[in-house]
């Protein structure tokens, strides 16, 4: 490539400047974090499977007990936590896969990171509530 | 066997699955009418099968993640390698989908 046709002056080569950059524009990092969300899920998955069963079949005063206690409240919000940030990641993914306008595509982005947020935020709230009895 | 749509695809479905989960945590924080509705909607036969079929998905996502972290690691490309790690997770994922189920109303969950 002649220097003309390089967009910008830059000291970089062509090649450096998009070297690590997937289509996201953002390098490995996703990757990584998504990969490693997966794996946390994968060691709660058991613990959370054990407390969902510890509710079944009982009423809320008995469900707030057990929600609100302090090991079933860690394991849920690293659960939640983990699930928030692995399933934002998958649906950037799925995104960049199949919205191609730009502008839509950035707008999709956006509501993503909203949702996976809320949910997160709602999740933790309710257990910091059922765990202070507040 | 192309089932990297299906993971994707149960991807998707867990993303607003989670709903379900925030929904219960809420209605339990909320008190006993916000979690009669949770109550009423998990008794019900369309509830039922909805979260039947988000603990399917959860499981089968699962698995199948687990077969791409064994790709990610650079293991299981031979052809009969793929062939069981697919099956692998397909049939892991509903078998443990039922397993679930069996000590879900083993315990008393049907109710």
């Amino acid at each position: 490539m002649s220097a003309s046709e390089t967009p910008k002056r830059s000291m970089r080569t062509p090649l450096g400047r998009v070297r690590n950059l997937g289509a996201a524009h953002s390098g490995t990092s996703d990757f990584w974090r998504q990969r490693m969300t997966g794996v946390a899920m994968t060691l709660l998955i058991l613990p959370v499977l054990v407390v969902v069963m510890m509710t079944l079949g009982s009423n809320q005063a008995g469900a707030k007990v057990i929600l609100g206690s302090l090991p079933v409240a860690v394991i849920l919000l690293l659960f939640i936590f983990a699930s928030a940030w692995h399933m934002k990641i998958g649906m950037q993914v799925v995104i960049e896969d199949y919205v191609h306008n730009e502008k839509v595509k950035l707008a999709s982005v956006m509501l993503n990171n909203f949702f996976a947020i809320a949910v997160a935020l709602a999740s933790t709230y309710a257990i910091f509530k059922l765990s202070s009895g507040v | 066997m192309a089932l990297s749509i299906v993971h994707r695809a149960t991807g998707v479905a867990l993303y607003f699955g989670t709903l379900l989960l925030a929904w219960w945590l809420i209605a339990a924080a909320l008190g006993p009418a916000a979690y009669s509705y949770v109550q009423a909607f998990t008794g019900s036969i369309i509830g039922r099968l909805i979260v039947f079929g988000y603990t399917w998905a959860l499981m089968h996502h699962m698995l199948s993640g687990i077969r791409h972290f064994v790709w990610d690691l650079g293991y299981g490309f031979k052809a009969n390698e793929r062939e069981a790690l697919t099956w692998g997770a397909l049939i892991g994922g509903i078998a443990l989908t039922v397993l679930i189920w069996i000590i879900a109303y083993a315990i008393g969950g049907g109710r």
